[in-house]
């Protein structure tokens, strides 16, 4: 179910988190356009997992303000609306794929055919029809992430919130994700998705580069490889790391 | 607060333990055997019959309290607990769901504890015997609502299984079972006064002794049941859906 809503998907103002005494997040200020596959790419440690979970809501910050679809993140309008995959799989062990999904389906609010219907089409989107019985405790580390990856899916929430969806999956089964990823845009959801996979820079409609909680770039892939002339997302990024010195350059 | 989402983490609870074939048969078997051996202990004086009903209640209470905070914990830690604050289940409906699932599975235990107790222990009480399973079912919401509240405060697994001695054991010394509580010194009499498992076992003994318990009974399981509401509005405080 898509939120009818003007304006972008995620507007960032002066965010500022702060974990002990560091600040993670300093000062990022960010606009993410609804119905785009928007990536955020970066460094282990530069704070994308941190900047997705204060969109999500469920992050302590120290300042500044995070709206989502015209709301305050976290609040309860925008529970059905916003899906959240964390970066470790956080489904039920002793649940079967399909008790996970089931599950997940409800407490986003489907009830009968209408939930068995959304949990069959969720089991063909992340392939695991053949094995929607087995207990999630005996699967694959691959396995489990889709299995958590489907329990966002199933709701079909307006805006997707994914933390390293592709790790450790095959390179079939990551193409066929960003495909699901890109429909889903083209039927207005919007996504952020983070990666440190360079390549899947490339399927995305934006890029937002991450490095030490600054932004370090906010752009197309296009333009990411014409404003470097780099050949690949990863020079590129390389790239923009030693134009900006550590320092922040745009 | 919504009766579709609780009733959904309810079955989701008891499905998740339905998979543990091994919890299962210890939920059911070990109150069995504790009471058959203290039974067998207290053969032929009235001891049993005075203090296994008590025994009755205590059992369900503890083995809640351990599933409970060590299942909550897991949830904690999985980031599955997390990851349900950003949907529309409500803290309320997560920890009811909880008290509903383990008091079904409670209700269960205290229907074979019972039966094994009365019929091959030969325990005898003087007031009704389904009295007994329903003071049991409350002692075992109980352990599940203080065990929620525990495992707000344990972070690993080591701290979640040394809060059962820390919660339980105090009140299962204070709670008449080793001592009458009348015969307690003045200060642990008001502490025992304060402590869940003292009324609840009071109640047991009541059924125990009387054969028109039902007033005393309702009255300890009134209380009861407001620790219960208490121990559950203080876990709602430790949910918190924002962290560091």
């Amino acid at each position: 179910m898509i939120k009818d809503h003007d304006g972008p998907a995620i507007a960032i103002s002066g965010l500022r988190v702060v974990r002990g005494k560091r600040p993670v997040i300093p000062d990022l200020t960010l606009e993410v356009p609804a119905g785009q596959v928007v990536g955020l790419l970066g460094p282990s440690g530069s704070g994308k997992s941190t900047l997705m979970r204060a969109v999500v809501g469920v992050q302590i910050v120290a300042g500044g303000t995070v709206r989502v679809l015209g709301h305050e993140a976290g609040s309860p309008a925008l529970r059905r609306d916003v899906g959240y995959v964390t970066q470790t799989p956080s489904v039920y062990g002793d649940l079967t794929i399909r008790g996970n999904i089931s599950y997940f389906g409800r407490a986003v609010g489907l009830r009968g055919a209408e939930l068995h219907d959304a949990v069959d089409r969720t089991l063909v989107e992340v392939d695991l029809v053949s094995h929607a019985d087995v207990l999630v405790r005996d699967l694959s580390g691959g396995q489990e992430s889709r299995v958590s990856l489907a329990g966002a899916l199933v709701g079909r929430p307006t805006l997707l919130v994914l933390d390293e969806p592709t790790v450790g999956l095959d390179p079939v089964l990551r193409r066929d994700l960003w495909d699901l990823f890109r429909r889903l845009a083209q039927q207005g959801h919007s996504l952020m998705v983070s990666s440190h996979v360079m390549d899947e820079a490339a399927r995305c409609d934006r890029l937002v580069l991450l490095r030490d909680g600054r932004v370090l770039a906010d752009l197309t892939p296009a333009e990411l490889l014409s404003s470097t002339g780099q050949p690949d997302a990863d020079a590129a990024f390389l790239a923009l790391v030693d134009a900006a010195g550590g320092e922040e350059i745009w | 607060m919504n009766p579709g989402l609780t009733l959904a983490t309810a079955g989701r609870v008891l499905r998740q333990v339905r998979t543990d074939h091994r919890t299962i048969a210890l939920i059911l078997v070990v109150p069995c055997v504790l009471l058959g051996l203290l039974a067998w202990i207290y053969l032929d004086t009235p001891i049993f019959d005075r203090i296994g009903p008590a025994l009755l209640g205590v059992f369900p209470m503890v083995v809640m309290f351990i599933v409970t905070s060590v299942a909550t914990l897991r949830e904690r830690q999985s980031g599955t607990l997390e990851r349900l604050l950003t949907t529309p289940m409500g803290k309320g409906d997560f920890m009811i769901g909880y008290a509903i699932g383990f008091g079904l599975l409670a209700t269960i235990q205290a229907l074979v504890a019972t039966a094994f107790a009365v019929w091959v222990c030969g325990l005898d009480v003087a007031g009704p015997l389904w009295l007994l399973v329903v003071v049991a079912v409350f002692d075992a919401v109980l352990g599940t609502a203080l065990g929620l509240l525990a495992s707000g405060f344990a972070r690993t697994e080591f701290q979640a299984v040394q809060f059962m001695p820390a919660f339980i054991l105090p009140q299962f010394l204070l709670c008449g079972l080793i001592a009458p509580r009348d015969s307690l010194p003045d200060f642990l009499r008001f502490v025992s006064d304060l402590l869940p498992l003292s009324y609840a076992v009071d109640a047991m003994k009541e059924i125990a002794a009387s054969t028109d318990p039902l007033g005393a009974v309702a009255r300890d399981l009134g209380i009861v049941a407001g620790f219960i509401v208490v121990a559950l509005a203080l876990a709602s405080m430790t949910l918190s859906r924002r962290s560091p």
